[in-house]
Formats: C-alpha cells, sequence, structure tokens
C-alpha cells in the first residue's frame, strides 16, 4: 500500500496562507494531477507531501503511515524538480547514482539499476556527458532516471516539463505516463497547463488560491464543472459564461440560474437564434476558433475544418440546451442541469 | 574602414593601457633583473657588471635561508587555515539564521581594517602581562608571556593574527559562490538522504573549486606580500625570527642602502611567485569544473 493521502493541510507563512487546509487522496498506481493557476500552492502542496516544507496543520500519509513529521529521506519519495536540480559537475551517470551511493547500495545493484533506468528513458549514449552539454529534453530525461533507480513507491514532480518546447512537451508527456505505468508509481504531478492534466491524469485536483475547487477524473471537471472557475480553467478555448440578466437569450432558464456555460464547441451557426457579430476568426487547421460578440458580451464557437465568417459578418448561433451549464449568483454549478 | 587604417586605430586605442603597464610594471621589473646583475655603487666605487656574483652571495646569506623558511612556514600556516574558516563562515553565515546580516558584518571587518590598525590592535593582544591573551590567561591562572619577543612563539603569532585578517576577505568570496548553488540540489540531496557533510564533500566543495583556486591564488600571492604588519610588530624580529622576504627585501634597500641585493631578492621572490601561480593553474585547473 503505497497511496498518499493528505487531510486538511495547511501552510501558513507570516500573514499569508498559502495553502489553506486541503484534503485529497492519491491512490496507489495512479496519477495525480495537482492542477491550478500560478501561485496557487501547488508547489507548496508537494513540497510538504516530500517533507521538504514543514506543514502547519494537517497530516499527510503515505501508505496509510503518518509521515508529517518524517525526515524526507524517509517518506519513500523520490521527486522531479521544474529545474531537474542535476549537480552540473557530476555526468549523467554519477548523476544518476547519486542516491544510490548514498544509500550504500552494492557495485553489482547500482550498476544493473543504471542500466535498467538508462535503458527506459534512452540515455545509454550518454552516461558520460555532464549536465551542460545535454538538450533541455535529455536533462529531463535524467531526472526521469533518477526517479527510476530511486526505486521509491511515490514520486513527485513539480512542472517538470514547463523548460521545453511543445513538441518535446507532448512526447515527454506519454514517457512520464509509460514511466509511471511501468513501474506502478503513484504520482503526483503539478502542473498550471490543463492540457497536461486533461491527457495524463487518473485524477485531477482543481486548486485555487490554497483551496481545492474540485477533484475529480478528467472527465468529470470537464463534463461538469463544480464553478464557475473550474469552467473557465479547463479547456481552450475557455467555456463561455454569460450572465442572463444583461442577455436575451434564446431557451428557458433552469431555476436560479445566473450564469449560462457552454462549451464552444456546443455552439453553432445556424440561420436564426441568437444574433451576434464575428469579431475574430481563429483559424488553425484542424479546427476554427470564431470570436463572437453580442452587445458587452464575448463569447467563442469552435467549428470543425475551415469556416468562411469573416470579421465584421453578422451570425446566429444556437446550442443545444442540454449542453448548458448553469450556475448561481456566486458561481457554483447548480445541480440537475 | 580600410585595413592599415584599422590596426592604427587599434593601437591608438590599446596605447594609454599600455603605456601605464609598460611603466610601472614591465620596465620595473626589467630594471630590477638588469639591476641584480650589477655590484652595490658608492661614492668613491662606482657600479659595475658582476654577473650572477649578487646570487652567489644571496646563496650563501643565512639570513635569506632563514627568511625563505619563514616564509614558507607564514605561507603553510596561514592559507589552509584561512581558507578553510571562509569556508567553515560562509556556509554559516549562508544560512537562514538570527542575526545572520549582523555575522556576515562582524566577519567582514577585519578586511575593512588597514592592515596597521589590526598590527595595533593584536600588538595589544599581545603585549606581555597587561595584553588581554595574558589576562585572560591569568584568569585561569596561567604565567604571561612575551609573545612577540620569544623566537619561538613570534611567527606563530603572526600567522594567528594574519588569519583573523584574511578570513572574513575569503569568506565573502565563498558567500557568493555559495548563493549561486540553486536551493534544489540541496534538497534533491536530501530525498535521497545524503547528510550535510555528504552534500558538502561531493557537491558543495566541488562546486566551490573556482572560488578555491582564486582565494588561493590570492591567498599565496599575500602571504609573500604582506608586510605592512612587521613594521608595527615585529620589525622581523626578534633575531629574524619573524623576518619575511619581502621585509627583509625593503631593510636590504632602505636600511643597509643595498639596492642591488634588493634587487636580487626581488627576483627571486618574482620567480617564486610566477612558479607558484602558474602551478596552480597547471594543477588545479585540470580538476576544477567551470559552469
Ligand atoms: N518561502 C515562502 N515564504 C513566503 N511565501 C511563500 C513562500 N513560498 C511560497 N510562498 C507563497 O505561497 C503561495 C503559493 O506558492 P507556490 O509556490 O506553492 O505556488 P504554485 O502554485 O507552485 O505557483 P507556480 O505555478 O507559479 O509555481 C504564493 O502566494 C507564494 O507567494
Ligand atoms: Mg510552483
Amino acid at each position: 500500500m503505497s497511496g498518499v493521502e493528505v487531510r486538511d493541510l495547511a501552510k501558513q507563512w507570516g500573514g499569508t496562507r498559502a495553502v489553506n487546509g486541503v484534503s485529497f487522496t492519491a491512490h496507489e498506481n495512479t496519477l495525480t494531477v495537482l492542477l491550478g493557476p500560478s501561485g496557487c500552492g501547488k508547489s507548496t502542496i508537494l513540497r510538504m507531501i516530500a517533507g521538504l516544507e514543514n506543514a502547519s496543520e494537517g497530516v499527510v500519509l503515505i501508505g496509510d503511515k503518518d509521515v508529517t513529521r518524517l525526515d524526507p529521506s524517509r517518506r519513500g519519495v523520490s521527486m522531479v524538480f521544474q529545474s531537474y536540480a542535476l549537480f552540473p559537475h557530476l555526468d549523467v551517470r554519477e548523476n544518476i547514482l547519486f542516491g544510490l551511493k548514498v544509500r550504500r547500495v552494492g557495485a553489482a545493484e547500482q550498476r544493473e539499476r543504471l542500466d535498467r533506468a538508462a535503458r527506459m528513458v534512452g540515455l545509454e549514449e550518454l552516461l558520460d556527458r555532464k549536465p551542460a552539454q545535454l538538450s533541455g529534453g535529455q536533462r529531463q530525461r535524467v531526472a526521469l532516471a533518477r526517479t527510476v533507480v530511486a526505486n521509491q513507491p511515490v514520486c513527485l514532480m513539480d512542472e517538470p516539463l514547463s523548460n521545453l518546447d511543445a513538441k518535446l512537451r507532448a512526447e515527454m508527456r506519454d514517457e512520464v505516463r509509460r514511466l509511471q505505468q511501468n513501474l506502478h508509481l503513484t504520482l503526483i504531478y503539478v502542473t498550471h497547463d490543463q492540457t497536461e492534466a486533461m491527457s495524463m491524469a487518473d485524477q485531477v485536483v482543481l486548486l485555487r488560491e490554497g483551496n481545492i475547487v474540485q477533484t475529480g477524473t478528467p472527465a468529470e471537471l470537464y463534463e461538469r464543472p463544480a464553478n464557475e472557475f473550474a469552467a473557465r480553467f479547463l479547456g481552450t478555448p475557455p467555456m463561455n459564461v454569460l450572465d442572463v440578466d444583461r442577455l436575451d437569450l434564446p431557451g428557458e432558464r433552469a431555476n436560479g440560474g445566473h450564469f449560462l456555460g457552454i462549451r464552444p464547441e456546443k455552439v453553432v451557426p445556424t440561420d436564426t437564434g441568437f444574433p451576434v457579430e464575428v469579431s475574430a476568426v481563429d483559424y488553425m487547421g484542424a479546427e476554427t476558433v470564431l470570436r463572437l460578440s453580442h452587445g458587452g458580451a464575448t463569447l467563442m464557437a469552435r467549428l470543425n475544418g475551415r469556416s468562411e465568417a469573416a470579421p465584421g459578418d453578422r451570425l446566429h448561433v444556437r446550442w443545444d440546451p442540454a449542453d448548458v451549464h448553469w450556475f448561481d449568483r456566486e458561481g457554483v454549478r447548480l445541480e440537475g442541469t | 574602414m580600410s585595413g592599415s587604417l584599422r590596426h592604427v586605430y587599434g593601437w591608438l586605442l590599446l596605447t594609454p593601457a599600455a603605456i601605464l603597464l609598460i611603466a610601472f610594471t614591465h620596465y620595473p621589473t626589467v630594471a630590477t633583473l638588469v639591476e641584480s646583475l650589477f655590484s652595490r655603487g658608492s661614492a668613491i666605487r662606482p657600479s659595475k657588471f658582476i654577473g650572477a656574483a649578487n646570487y652567489e652571495a644571496m646563496l650563501d646569506d643565512p639570513v635569506f635561508w632563514e627568511v625563505l623558511g619563514n616564509n614558507l612556514w607564514f605561507a603553510l600556516g596561514t592559507i589552509p587555515t584561512s581558507v578553510a574558516l571562509a569556508i567553515a563562515m560562509a556556509l554559516l553565515v549562508n544560512r537562514a539564521l538570527p542575526g545572520r546580516g549582523f555575522l556576515r558584518l562582524a566577519y567582514f571587518t577585519p578586511t575593512i581594517l588597514p592592515m596597521i590598525a589590526v598590527a595595533n590592535i593584536w600588538l595589544f593582544f599581545y603585549s606581555p602581562d597587561i595584553g588581554l591573551l595574558d589576562n585572560i590567561l591569568g584568569v585561569f591562572g596561567l604565567p604571561g608571556h612575551n609573545w612577540l619577543g620569544d623566537p619561538d612563539t613570534v611567527l606563530g603569532a603572526i600567522i594567528v593574527m594574519t588569519v583573523w585578517k584574511e578570513a572574513g576577505f575569503f569568506m565573502i568570496f565563498y558567500l557568493a559562490a555559495l548563493q549561486t548553488l540553486p536551493p534544489e540540489l540541496e534538497e534533491a540531496a536530501k530525498l535521497e538522504g545524503a547528510s550535510r557533510w555528504y552534500y558538502f564533500r561531493r557537491v558543495v566543495f566541488p562546486l566551490l573549486m573556482p572560488t578555491t583556486l582564486f582565494v588561493l591564488v590570492n591567498a599565496v600571492l599575500n602571504s609573500f606580500k604582506l608586510v605592512d604588519h612587521l613594521f608595527v610588530l615585529t620589525k622581523g624580529g626578534p633575531d629574524n625570527a619573524s623576518n619575511l622576504l619581502l621585509y627583509y627585501i625593503y631593510e636590504n634597500a632602505f636600511s643597509y642602502f643595498d639596492a642591488n641585493y634588493a634587487a636580487t631578492l626581488t627576483v627571486v621572490l618574482l620567480v617564486l611567485l610566477a612558479i607558484m601561480a602558474l602551478a596552480q593553474f597547471f594543477f588545479l585547473d585540470r580538476r576544477i569544473h567551470y559552469r
């Protein structure tokens, strides 16, 4: 058993409360993503789980054992840092073996684990290079190899891919996911990139200003966002959220509904319906995003392929009432919608 | 601009710096070398070329050997201790601890003081019976000692003072280097269970090597260059027990007015310094990781 559970975890720094009583469970062999905008406390939570930061309140359990006050090295976790944290004076081999040498693992086993790790992440040819002689992606692989040799049941990653370009990021995403599954890791992965969260996670923990907004699978978060913030944070382009009092909208309105949310891909142009003016057209190849305005409100529509619409055109759009999400005055989701 | 004009332009830009360097560094060096090959002149006997005779005399001069030995002990006594102390102090004040700014300042203060002032302070520490040191010893019922008057203790006393003065200066370089180390390195090591000492030995110390080389070169140069304190404390005495090479050169030039012998000793000093600086660069450089 090596799941991770945090209960009412909080971190106070002087007057600022960076993490404000957070509870969630990362089950064994699953990938949990901590997602949220910059400064919401993701790194702080991760560092408290690792033991690099002391929790002000609450407990951290790893494999049902309370580790809140335990030394970082005895918690059974490995960590990948955003900056990779490679030792610049040591070559790749020594960087990977660092932890094993500290823990006095026998030479034969060291070699065995090094070979396996280097093979898994494709570093066999580069073992004699120094970190400065590697590309960003290769450095990231070294950091991953360190996790592989560490053989710890829990792995923590803090925005490990944010220094890589888009193509490499997609590649490494698969690699991280593959490693997690092959090694049966309980992986807690921090990111502010919702695409990364959607594509990798078994479970997403969405955070905002030190509080959990919603916990669930990517599909749950996308299809049933708990509030307006979650609705806007996931999906590109984000969900359209319209204030119904200010607009004359088609269709009936749910009881108490104050904000109407509709995903851009559910907005379809028609001959009659809600009148809008096209203010911009973003052509992306497989799809086109229309930015539409109606009075003071803007909304987006995502269409397949190319669109004939041009800025300045007047169109009508509509949507299926079943696809509408309703939120109350505070932005909280109204159930039954 | 045409090729030749560019050359002229380049040379014109270089000239001011070159003039200063030649006038105050290269010419004096060559002049010293030339002077060391001439005999000492006087009103009746003008100076004349004598080849290596000054160097032969030097080899027969027991004071030269004693002074050279003193300087060696002085270097051995000051350099490792002040470098080790500097690293220790830098590690201490690099940590988050209360009053850290005050500590940094306190460690650095000796560096700000001129050597003459430092020597005066330590003269008080060392003075027999009324000095600070003897007073402290008195508290424990130990007898006083003439620290600077005893040939057995005088060099040690000067070494201690020099370490006190130098360590804070070197600490600043180590502190600056420590602050460039990303904190994640220590955290990564901590997660693996590396002790402080292990982390220092395997990571911090190797990454500080460029600083160490710089500090070592400076420390070696200083151990031959620093003589101010001798003027205040001992004047090289008693019986040359605390005399150092540079002070001996000064004595020859300005007390005995033997400029040619002083020039001879200066050449020896220059050669020694050059050899040591080169040796450090060549031996250490290969084992240093530069970022
Ligand atoms: N050592 C510290 N002292 C005081 N406040 C801190 C400290 N570290 C972080 N904070 C504050 O805690 C809050 C959360 O920081 P944290 O680093 O966890 O954010 P994050 O979600 O990881 O953001 P990012 O995506 O930008 O990395 C921030 O408001 C930050 O200013
Ligand atoms: Mg962060």
